[in-house]
């Protein structure tokens, strides 16, 4: 038993330690900026210098937007399958798993070649059409953990009697779906909101062949280029990452205290 | 017998109103189904269906005899390499980490952290992921000086180097790692604690519990988690490109080269190249799906 549990604690520091070195190396090294003592001074660069305040707004936009596509996309669609087309949900779920199936850069050159100028529809002509193209890629990426997210939070209500209450009260269905389902669904929408807001944050695959100004391919930039910055800028997309991870937490703690109160 | 002559009549009864409804019911999925066959399935199709054209549109299967070039071949082998080593690392790893949360005895803050922690390691994948690796075991990353200076010992002397093959795989199980723990855990949980208790009851030593009642349950698991970390290996590419630029040559960064400026100078095999990479996450999805299935028998 105390043999077991040696070993437990054994793995659990072996991976704490892989977590954590890297974390603290890279912390140490955007510190090191200045010779022979630590300064935040990459952090200050980094955050002053206009092209990173440029794509970074630029992907924050483009987050924003996917969620909000996103949204729209997988909360009537979850909905209405539950609702009236149960025999369709194993179809839907196929579909939404297909962008773990399909890498990312192959779908973006599926993108190239359909959506190109001398296609019938020349999104990669303008560059609003370029943003509509990586906002509907970037939705696509992110359908897995939104339909997901979503569909869990459906199952944890009860649709049915919701929706039939709500139309006996006489409600037609846009009331039903943006006052009704999607309040009572609010943190499952948030947790897939945050999961895509930190996918599509430092995407680089389709930013990169896209051509757009985004924050991935500045990072890859900047790394291309610079000693320090990277390091200071690792760090950032950590907290972000992490930022992004704990508020999904801390809204699932709420809700599953929610009822005790 | 008299059950289901009385369980007949009700389908009839309540298929009739459900009948007139999928003829208008299904157009609520309409703009999902639009979507994903515009910006998911067509797309995909497109390369898949060019991969057997040739420029001027004929049917041909030279693409796929051309994927057997030599730099094509040694692409896919050391993608193949990296993303099985990766896997594997991560499989085992992962599982000596899952397994010590559920049945190691540890204090029960353990748990969720692990998972937290786990959660935004396996989303912290990328060029930020890169840099972190850079700048812990890059030449001048924190762990090789530290290393050099308190044990006097360079690893880049002794042959290793971020940039490479090892390299790549080190890094990619930062990713991998939390994953499998976050694959692995429910299943691990699912083993009751019934089961145990029964062989135990019947004299069964651990060694004979695990090799014949644990075992037995949670292999499909531990199959079917090790080939989605393939998969997701195989079709990353920020990772590998923001380490090592293109200097190592695995297939997503000789697509991305491809697509960038037709490298291959002909478009056609840079679809078969991409069909490639479909194929080998596509089985390895497939298999892994088949194999939750039966996993799932157990888990109820």
């Amino acid at each position: 038993m105390n043999r077991s549990r040696l070993g437990a604690w054994l793995s659990f520091a072996i991976g704490a330690l892989y977590f954590l070195v890297p974390l603290i190396a890279t912390m140490e090294f955007a510190m090191r900026i200045r010779r022979g003592q630590y300064t935040f001074d990459a952090f200050q660069i980094v955050l002053t210098d206009a092209r990173f305040q440029a794509t970074f707004t630029y992907s924050t936009v483009v987050a924003l937007a996917t969620i909000a596509v996103g949204t729209l996309l997988v909360v009537p669609t979850a909905y209405w399958v539950r609702l009236r087309l149960p025999h369709l949900r194993p179809v839907v779920e196929f579909i939404t798993l297909l962008p773990l199936v399909i890498p990312a850069i192959v779908i973006v050159f599926g993108y190239l070649r359909m959506y190109n100028s001398s296609s019938l529809v020349p999104l990669t002509d303008t560059d609003l059409g370029t943003d509509i193209l990586l906002t509907f890629g970037y939705a696509t990426l992110a359908l897995p953990y939104m339909y997901r997210s979503v569909d869990a939070g459906l199952q944890a209500i009860d649709i049915h009697t919701l929706t039939e209450a709500a139309e006996n009260l006489g409600a037609r269905w846009p009331t039903i779906l943006f006052r009704i389902i999607l309040p009572n669904i609010r943190v499952a929408v948030l947790s897939g909101a945050l999961l895509t807001f930190a996918i599509v944050i430092g995407e680089f695959t389709l930013a990169s062949l896209l051509n757009r100004p985004a924050f991935g391919p500045y990072l890859q930039l900047i790394g291309a280029n610079r000693a320090y910055e990277p390091a200071a800028l690792a760090i950032i997309a950590f907290a972000i990452t992490w930022a992004c991870m704990g508020l999904i937490q801390l809204f699932a703690r709420q809700t599953q205290t929610a009822p005790a109160r | 017998m008299t059950q289901a002559d009385e369980v007949v009549p009700l389908p009839t009864l309540t298929a009739r109103p459900r009948m007139s409804m999928p003829s208008w019911a299904w157009l609520g999925t309409a703009p999902f189904f639009l979507f994903a066959l515009l910006f998911l399935i067509l797309p995909t199709a497109y390369l898949l269906v060019g991969a057997f054209q040739d420029v001027e549109g004929h049917f041909t299967l030279e693409n796929l005899a051309n994927l057997s070039q030599p730099s094509i071949v040694s692409a896919y082998t050391i993608s193949l390499q990296v993303s099985a080593a990766s896997a594997l690392g991560g499989a085992v790893v992962g599982s000596l980490l899952a397994s010590a949360v559920v049945f190691g005895g540890l204090p029960r803050w353990i748990r969720p952290t692990v998972v937290t922690f786990s959660g935004v390691a396996s989303n912290f994948a990328g060029i930020p992921l890169a840099f972190a690796f850079l700048a812990t075991l890059g030449r001048a990353g924190l762990v090789t000086t530290l290393l050099i200076t308190v044990f006097d010992f360079n690893i880049y002397s002794a042959g290793f180097n971020l940039l490479s093959f090892w390299g790549l795989v080190i890094t990619y199980l930062y990713f991998q790692i939390p994953l499998m723990v976050l694959i692995l855990l429910p299943a691990l949980e699912g083993l009751k604690r019934e089961w145990r208790e029964a062989s135990e009851i019947l004299g069964a030593s651990r060694w004979q519990y695990w090799s014949w009642v644990a075992f037995p349950i949670i292999w499909p698991s531990l199959l079917g988690s090790t080939l989605l970390l393939f998969a997701n290996a195989f079709g990353a590419i920020a990772t590998a490109y923001g380490l090592t630029g293109s200097s190592l040559n695995i297939v997503p960064i000789l697509l991305y080269a491809q697509i960038r400026g037709d490298v291959l100078h002909n478009p056609n095999l840079g679809y078969a190249l991409a069909l490639g990479m479909v194929v080998i996450t596509g089985l390895s999805n497939l298999a892994y799906m088949v194999l939750r299935r039966r996993s799932e028998r157990w888990m109820r």
